[in-house]
């Protein structure tokens, strides 16, 4: 049980200030989500034929640099790890998958938090507000950004635990709710070669919905695809590299709720975090219609 | 005339899949067309403190006199936020039961009792009385998805508040009340028209998951000042997690209600196949607490199938604060008693067999709502029975507590126990009896 | 004279500063008639949960920006008024009263409400006066799915639509919808709105301070009660 953010910026104004204005609503769900906090950015994307990855750390003094050196080994360039608190984000010259196979395969101790172009996801267990500080998370700017704060409910508290979820590339979902049918649901799509890292339910709504975009659906009939698939409760919000999408269960017992001015478009689980953007007052609000996918998008990434 | 069965033994071989009463069954099923609704907890054998042993002092452990060396059996509930928590003289309660499934003279008798000897009623899916209220010293008052008679007047008047999320013989399940108990009153304190079948929700209308429960607990301080406990009751599924997320969400006490717990009225089926036993239950419960740090500072109270002295005992050594009945504060109001045999026998049942307290025709006059049956059930004397009742009950478990060298029921621990059965060992977490083995345990054998 | 300056003028309450805590023990000390300011302004409250909730005093209360869950909960005899939005569960199990929001609220409107009025002026979202047991509800925009689900008794009124759904098991409460109703729920069916209901609904619009919306306009909507009783015919609907 949790609390949800994201933020989709439609003005060059907000996207300088994303960081900013998504911590505000961030810590506005701390209470909902005391265990642990994480989110995903999506900034600065890689050239063509790069790619970015984030990487974690349990280790506070692992050697950053010597990966780097190991990177520019197999793939050539001059990879610099930009480090925030336990997470590193590198841009390597290889496609996404490449790079995220060979860190897998070369450098088990590290795990791999986000792969794509633009995405970085963060996460760790601990208090929101203390998430924001460590992770300096009002620096960044970006085009659009989701976040979670955790309260654990069949799982335990842990870092691998905590949303966003990526099971693809540029992918993420963070979730409220608790689902009913993940167990048999994670056996199929293990049969389908979707890997799983945790016993947690949000894990296998993500890997769904990348198993079924992987096989060619749009984000939108992979979110339709959760509606016949999926059984109990959810508020899901999905990152794609250039878009956002909301979607509730039929029956919508679990919050949310959306807003939308000239310069953004938000999602939160209770008002109170949008209420901290600039120009909310005048926001068109509304709660999302259950078993509706609502999803914003923007023109492609170069 | 010789008879089958000793000219033709195997002609009259009984079928364990389809015995008499499954047949039965099976036919009324076909015969009416809906579920089989009745009254009363699981009925089947299910592992329970039956297979746990005492270890009693001998040599090694000195026990203590009776009388002079005290054994001391208070509890102090929700201490953990409320102003005024609940301070008990014994670590047993009376459950929630509704007025509407009870007749209200059974109700005004569970309060005279529990009050005479130091301990809280709790009101139902119904709302609170007047009459609960004067002769309950100490009052639980209920919160359920049905919030029927709910009102701010009634939760100050509480001295503790529970928010129902379910209970052992339905979890999962909403209230029910059929159509012949709800007279002019039962109508008029739920807003219902009279006469019908009442559905309830299973779910409360305005929360949803521990997140929401937070703010609701919150909301339920706010509006009493603080000054209560809020308990959070719930039926025993998983366990582990539920009770983590109650002491999350901001709990003061869990109730934990085993499948074993009783119902005035709930489909048979739900009652036999849904939750854990009360056993295995206060095992998961004690865990997430230990692990939380919180054990004895959120209080766990537990239910389902509480019949005597030794339950009560062994429920306090498995980690619980104190337990609660339902079932058997009835049976010793009168419930099932062998005098009223011939009454049941009027209406399809037996003394010792009766469990249709849907039906509302109770002959004891304590599960129906029917003027002239409820006439018959004398609150004070009920009430006398069940001070009596709960006096063994505190007796017999401060007996066994001294045996064991215990000063305060408090101090009887998982320690003093071993199991007869596989199953009891692995599902309470103690050793098979002359073993020290615990199925599950790596080391132990 | 001093007691007169103290019941016109108002009592502000920064929730920026104050504890809620503060706040709600200040207007419980005020039930059974106990003196003390009869109106109040809070600013401020941000997204706070349980404001002025418990209240039993005849009094105004005006908030000043948007609250969060449980705002006016179990609320008697008092005038609360949000300028802004509300989050879910607005003034739940309501008594007395009356509750006005200008801006949205969320879901549960008024959930479980005995008595009194409660206004919203924009949209009211899911499950508004679900398990209502009395109280009168006046929607000025539209409602969200399951409104009025398992409805004793009282009155909805919403100017705008009504989501899927609606009056889902339903009681004896009224329903009165002048807009698109997205679906009934199961037991609830469209109702011949006659003059009673007619003056019925011009009355509601009135306490509820809304002109404009011509009463025969509405369509109503109520329990057809075939399920009040189990039937084995109807298995189909459960």
């Amino acid at each position: 049980m949790c609390g949800i953010v994201g933020l989709f910026a439609k003005s060059a104004d907000i996207e300088e200030s994303l960081g900013e204005h998504l911590a505000a609503m961030l810590s506005q769900m701390s209470d909902r989500g005391p265990d642990s906090a994480g989110v995903a950015v999506y900034r600065e994307p890689a050239p063509t034929g790069s790619s970015k990855l984030t990487l974690f750390s349990a280790d506070p003094l692992y050697d950053w640099d010597a990966l780097c050196t190991d990177l520019a080994k197999a793939f050539g360039g001059a990879p610099e790890a930009s480090v925030r608190a336990s997470h590193a984000v590198v841009v390597v010259d290889a496609e996404a998958s490449d790079a995220e196979s060979w860190v897998r395969a070369t450098h088990p101790e590290l795990r791999v938090m986000s792969a794509g172009r633009a995405i970085e996801i963060y996460k760790e267990t601990g208090r929101p507000e203390e998430f924001v500080r460590q992770f300096a998370l009002g620096d960044f700017r970006g085009t659009h950004a989701l976040g979670h704060t955790r309260m654990a409910t069949e799982s335990r508290v842990t870092t691998e635990g905590s949303h966003p979820f990526s099971t693809g590339l540029d992918l993420c979902l963070v979730h409220n709710g608790s689902l009913s049918n993940h167990n048999r649901l994670r056996e199929r799509l293990r049969r389908e070669g979707i890997t799983f890292q945790t016993d947690n339910d949000t894990e296998v709504a993500a890997g769904y919905l990348a198993w079924r975009l992987r096989a060619g659906a749009s984000l939108e009939e992979a979110l339709e695809g959760c509606l016949d698939d999926l059984d109990g409760f959810y508020t899901f919000l999905v990152g794609t590299v250039d878009g956002f999408a909301v979607l509730r269960d039929s029956i919508a017992c679990k919050p949310a709720v959306l807003a939308e001015t000239d310069e953004w478009v938000a999602m939160a689980s209770e008002w109170r975090a949008i209420a901290v953007l600039p120009g909310a007052a005048e926001a068109h609000a509304w709660e999302p219609a259950p078993a509706v996918v609502y999803a914003w998008e923007r023109a492609k990434v170069a | 005339m010789a008879t089958f069965d000793t000219q033709h033994p195997w002609a009259l071989r009984e079928s364990y899949l389809f015995p008499r009463p499954v047949i039965a069954e099976i036919q009324r099923a076909a015969r009416e067309g809906i579920y089989d609704i009745r009254g009363f907890g699981a009925k089947r054998r299910l592992p329970h403190f039956d297979d746990l042993l005492f270890l009693g002092a001998s040599i090694s452990r000195y026990p203590l006199e009776g009388y002079r060396e005290r054994c001391d059996t208070d509890v102090v509930l929700g201490t953990r936020f409320a102003r005024r928590p609940l301070e008990l003289a014994i670590p047993v309660t009376i459950a929630g039961m509704s007025f509407g499934a009870l007749s209200a003279p059974a109700k005004e008798a569970l309060g005279r009792g529990a009050s005479e000897v130091g301990t809280c009623t709790t009101t139902g899916d119904g709302g609170m009385t007047p009459e609960e209220r004067e002769h309950s010293k100490l009052l639980v008052y209920q919160l359920l998805p049905s919030r029927y008679g709910m009102n701010p007047d009634d939760l100050r008047k509480a001295d503790a508040i529970e928010v129902v999320v379910g209970q052992g013989a339905k979890p999962g399940g909403g209230g029910m009340l059929l159509g012949h108990k709800i007279s002019d009153r039962v109508a008029e304190m739920r807003d219902l028209p009279k006469g019908i079948d009442q559905r309830s929700a299973c779910r409360h209308p305005d929360w949803t998951g521990p997140d929401d429960l937070e703010i609701k607990i919150g909301e339920l301080r706010e509006l009493t000042d603080w000054d209560k406990p809020v308990f959070v009751k719930i039926g025993a599924t998983r366990t582990y997690y539920d009770v983590q997320l109650a002491v999350k969400a901001g709990a003061d006490a869990i109730v934990l209600d085993g499948m074993q717990g009783g119902t005035a009225a709930t489909q048979d089926v739900f009652i036999e196949h849904v939750g854990i036993p009360t056993l295995p239950a206060v095992r998961l419960a004690v865990d997430a607490l230990q692990e939380l740090d919180m054990h004895r500072r959120v209080q766990l109270i537990v239910s389902g199938g509480i019949r005597t002295g030794a339950d009560v005992a062994k429920a306090l050594a498995l980690g619980a604060d104190a337990v609660s009945i339902g079932t058997a504060a009835l049976i010793a109001m009168g419930d099932n008693s062998p005098e009223l045999d011939e009454e049941y026998r009027k209406i399809g049942s037996a003394a010792g067999f009766y469990d249709d307290w849907q039906a509302g025709r109770d002959p004891a006059g304590i599960s129906t709502q029917d003027d002239d049956l409820a006439a018959r059930f004398d609150p004070v004397v009920g009430g006398r029975r069940i001070a009596n009742y709960l006096r063994v009950l505190t007796l017999e478990a401060q007996t066994l507590a001294r045996a064991c060298g215990k000063s305060h029921v408090h101090n009887l621990e998982p320690e003093d126990l071993v199991a007869l059965t596989i199953e009891a060992a692995a599902m309470a977490r103690v050793p098979l009896a002359g073993t020290d083995w615990i199925p599950g345990i790596d080391g132990s054998e | 004279m001093a007691v007169e300056a103290v019941e016109t003028a108002v009592e502000v309450v920064d929730l920026a500063v104050t504890p809620l805590r503060d706040l709600n023990g200040r207007l419980h000390s005020l039930a059974g008639g106990a003196s003390g300011p009869r109106r109040w302004r809070i600013v401020n409250p941000n997204g706070a949960h349980a404001v002025a909730c418990g209240t039993d005093a005849e009094i105004e209360i005006d908030i000043e920006g948007h609250v969060g869950y449980y705002c006016a909960g179990m609320n008697k005899l008092a005038t609360v008024r949000v300028h802004g939005n509300a989050g879910p569960g607005l003034a739940e199990n309501i008594v007395s009263g009356t509750v006005v929001v200008d801006g949205n609220a969320s879901q549960s409107v008024a959930a479980t409400g005995r008595g009194g009025l409660v206004v919203v002026h924009g949209d009211a979202s899911a499950r508004c006066g679900i398990s209502m047991k009395g109280v009168d509800i006046v929607v000025r925009g539209s409602v969200g799915h399951l409104s009025a689900f398992m409805a004793q008794t009282g009155r909805l009124v919403v100017c705008g639509d009504a989501g899927d759904g609606l009056g889902d098991s339903i009681y004896e409460a009224r329903l009165y919808v002048r807009g698109e109703v997205a679906g009934l729920g199961a037991d609830c069916v469209e109702k011949e709105l006659r003059d009673e209901h007619v003056t019925e609904l011009r009355e509601l619009l009135e306490r509820a301070g809304i002109d404009g919306v011509e009463p025969s306009a509405f369509r109503r909507y109520g329990s057809a009660r075939r399920l009040y009783n189990f039937h084995v015919d109807q298995a189909g609907e459960y």
